[in-house]
C-alpha cells in the first residue's frame, strides 16, 4: 500500500441523544499498523463513536476520514470491515450461507473456506446461526469482517459474553490474522484485553478522551505508588508542589498522594507535617483504569 | 483447505473497486430464495394451505357452472391463486421486519450492498414465490380436474401474479414500518379479512350490500378482478383498474418513503 493517509481522523466528534452527551469533542489519529484499544466503561461512548467512525450514523459536530475519504466509501469498497457489539446475523442461514451470501455483496473477496479457517469456525459451516452459541456467532461476525481482506478491522467489545475459553480462542484467531499493515481497533472493557493485543490504548470516559499512549505508557501512569496518611488540615498544593507527585486528593483528615517516589513522600510526610498512620500501597493498572475512568477524583 | 500456512494476498493489494450494481448478485438471491423455501412457515401458508383450501371449498363445488359456461371450480382455483400469491409476496417483503429487528439490516451496512439492491433483490424473492403459489395452485386444480382453455391460464395466472406485486410493496411497507420478528403473525388475519373483501373467499356479489360497496375500495379488490376476467369473460371495471393503480402508489409510495427513511443515518 502507497497510501500515506492515517488509517482514521476523528476531530472534535460530538454526538447528543437527547439531553445525554454521548460523545463529547473527542478526537483521534490513528496511524496504518496501529492496534488500538478504545478502554472504558460502560456508557463511554465507546460504540457511539465506532458507529460514527463507520459511518452507521452521523456526528452532530466534527469529521471523520477514514483511510483518507469517507466511511461510507471505506465500507463499499472492502477498506474497512467491522464486528459490531449486538446483532447482525440471520438465524435461519447456515453459517456457511451467511459467508457466502456477504461475500456475494463484495466486488472480491478471500475465499470462503479461508476465512471460516481463519475464524476457526470451518466444523461449524454446516449449523443454523440460531444454534450457535454466543462465540461461535462472534467468530462467525469475525469471518464476515475478514472477508474483503480490510485494511482496517474494527471490532466493538468483540469477546462480551464469552467465557473464558471463548475469549482466548478469539483473540488467537484474531492475533492468528493479524497481518502487517492491517490497523485494528477495538472497544473493550477488558484490561488484560487492552494490555494484552493492543500497542496503543486509549481511554475514554464520557465521551471524551481521558488518556492515551502505548500500552507501557499507560501502565506507567500506573507504575507509581499512592502513599497515604493521616493529616488534618493537609496542605494540597504544597504538597502537590513536591518533585515527583502525580496528584493528591485530600479526603476528610485523610491525604493520598500518587507518586514515583513513595520514599520521599513518606519521609517528607512523617519529618516535615503532623502526618501518622503511614501506608504505602502499589497501584496497577485496574487502579490507574477506576481512576482516570470512574470519579473525576482529583481533577 | 489448508489448514497451515495460508497463503495470502499480503504483497498483492486487494481489488478494491466498487461492486457492480450496487452489491446486486445472483449468488445472494439463490441463497434467499433457498432460504425461503426452507421456511416450513412461509411453505404452510403459501403452498400447502390455499391447495387444501382448494379441496376443500372448491372441489365440493364440480360440475357447477358460471353464467357462461365455465366451471365454478376454475373461479375458486383462480380466485385462491391470488391469495396465494399475495400472502406470498406479503410475507416475503415484510420478512424485512424481521432483518431490521435481527440488526441484519445494520450488518449489511457495512458491506458494499446499496439499499436498493437490498430490496430489488426482496421484490424479486418475493416475485418467485408468488409466481410459485400461483403454479402450485393451478396445478392442484388441474389435478383436480379444473379444465379451462390455454390462454385463461396463462392470462389469470399472469394477472394473479403481476397483481401480488403490490402486495409485496405492502409487505416492504408493513416491514419498514415496524421491526417485529413476529411481523407475519400480525399480518396474516389482515391479510385474510382483505382476501374476504377482495371477493376471493366467496364472491363479492354475495356480500351484504354495504360490504360490495366497502370492498370495491379495499386493495384486493381490482387484482381479484383483473385475474378472474379472462375466465368470466367479464369486461374489466374501471373502478378495478383505478383500484389496483391506487393502491400499488399507495403501499409503492408509502415503502419507498420509510425506505429512505430507515437508510437515512442519524
Ligand atoms: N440511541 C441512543 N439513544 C439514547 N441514548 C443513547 C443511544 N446510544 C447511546 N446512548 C447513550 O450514550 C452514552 C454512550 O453510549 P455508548 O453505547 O456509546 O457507550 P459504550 O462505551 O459503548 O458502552 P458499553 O461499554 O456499555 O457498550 C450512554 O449514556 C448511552 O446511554
Ligand atoms: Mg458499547
Amino acid at each position: 500500500m502507497t497510501s500515506t493517509h492515517p488509517a482514521v481522523e476523528l476531530d472534535g466528534l460530538t454526538k447528543s441523544f437527547g439531553a445525554v452527551t454521548a460523545v463529547d469533542g473527542l478526537s483521534l489519529r490513528v496511524q496504518p499498523g496501529e492496534v488500538v484499544a478504545f478502554l472504558g466503561p460502560n456508557g463511554a461512548g465507546k460504540t457511539t463513536t465506532i458507529d460514527m467512525l463507520l459511518g452507521l450514523s452521523r456526528p452532530d459536530r466534527g469529521t471523520v476520514r477514514v483511510l483518507g475519504g469517507t466511511p461510507d466509501d471505506a465500507v463499499a469498497r472492502g477498506r474497512v470491515a467491522a464486528v459490531l457489539q449486538t446483532g447482525g446475523l440471520l438465524k435461519d442461514l447456515t453459517v456457511g450461507e451467511t459467508v457466502r451470501m456477504t461475500a456475494h455483496f463484495y466486488r472480491h473477496t478471500r475465499p470462503a473456506a479461508e476465512v471460516l479457517e481463519r475464524a476457526g469456525i470451518t466444523d461449524i459451516a454446516d449449523r443454523v446461526v440460531g444454534r450457535c452459541s454466543g462465540g461461535q456467532q462472534q467468530r462467525l461476525r469475525f469471518a464476515l469482517a475478514l472477508l474483503p481482506d480490510p485494511d482496517l478491522m474494527v471490532l466493538d467489545e468483540p469477546t462480551t459474553g464469552m467465557d473464558v475459553e471463548g475469549r482466548r480462542d478469539f483473540w488467537q484467531a484474531l492475533r492468528r490474522d493479524a497481518r502487517r499493515g492491517r490497523t485494528v481497533i477495538f472497544a473493550t472493557h477488558y484490561l488484560d484485553e487492552a494490555d494484552a493485543y493492543a500497542d496503543r490504548i486509549v481511554l475514554v470516559r464520557q465521551g471524551r478522551i481521558v488518556a492515551d499512549g502505548t500500552t507501557a505508557e499507560i501502565k506507567n501512569l500506573a507504575a507509581g505508588r499512592t502513599v497515604r496518611a493521616t493529616l488534618p488540615g493537609a496542605d494540597q498544593a504544597a504538597l502537590a508542589a513536591l518533585p515527583g507527585v502525580d496528584a493528591v486528593e485530600v479526603r476528610g483528615d485523610s491525604v493520598l498522594v500518587r507518586t514515583g517516589d513513595s520514599d520521599a513522600i513518606a519521609r517528607h510526610l512523617l519529618t516535615r507535617t503532623a502526618a501518622r498512620d503511614v501506608e504505602i500501597t502499589s497501584r496497577n493498572l485496574e487502579d490507574a483504569f477506576l481512576a482516570l475512568t470512574t470519579a473525576q477524583t482529583g481533577a | 483447505m489448508t489448514t497451515s500456512t495460508p497463503t495470502r494476498a499480503a504483497v498483492t493489494e486487494p481489488d478494491r473497486r466498487l461492486p457492480a450494481l450496487g452489491g446486486f448478485a445472483p449468488g445472494a438471491l439463490g441463497i434467499e430464495l433457498r432460504r425461503v423455501l426452507r421456511n416450513r412457515r412461509t411453505l404452510a401458508f403459501t403452498l400447502i394451505m390455499p391447495g387444501v383450501f382448494f379441496l376443500i371449498f372448491g372441489l365440493p363445488q364440480g360440475g357447477q357452472s358460471l353464467d357462461n359456461g365455465r366451471p365454478v371450480t376454475a373461479y375458486i382455483m383462480i380466485s385462491l391463486a391470488v391469495y396465494a400469491a399475495m400472502v406470498a409476496t406479503t410475507s416475503v417483503g415484510g420478512a424485512v421486519a424481521t432483518e431490521r429487528a435481527l440488526g441484519w439490516s445494520r450488518q449489511l451496512r457495512l458491506t458494499p450492498l446499496r439499499p436498493a439492491a437490498y430490496v430489488a433483490t426482496k421484490l424479486i424473492t418475493a416475485m418467485s414465490l408468488g409466481l410459485l403459489a400461483v403454479v402450485v395452485e393451478f396445478v392442484v386444480g388441474t389435478a383436480a380436474g379444473v379444465r379451462v382453455p390455454a390462454y385463461v391460464w396463462l392470462l389469470s395466472g399472469l394477472a394473479a401474479w403481476l397483481g401480488s406485486l403490490v402486495f409485496a410493496a405492502f409487505g416492504l411497507f408493513i416491514g419498514y414500518l415496524a421491526p417485529a420478528e413476529n411481523v407475519m403473525q400480525i399480518i396474516g388475519p389482515v391479510l385474510a379479512v382483505l382476501a374476504m373483501f377482495g371477493g376471493l373467499f366467496v364472491p363479492v356479489e354475495v356480500l351484504p350490500d354495504v360490504l360490495q360497496q366497502v370492498a370495491k375500495f379495499t386493495p384486493v379488490y381490482g387484482m381479484g378482478v383483473l385475474a378472474r376476467a379472462p375466465l368470466t369473460g367479464d369486461g374489466v371495471s374501471m373502478a378495478a383498474v383505478v383500484n389496483l393503480v391506487v393502491w400499488a402508489l399507495v403501499f409503492g409510495v408509502g415503502a419507498a418513503r420509510l425506505f429512505r427513511r430507515d437508510t437515512a443515518r442519524v
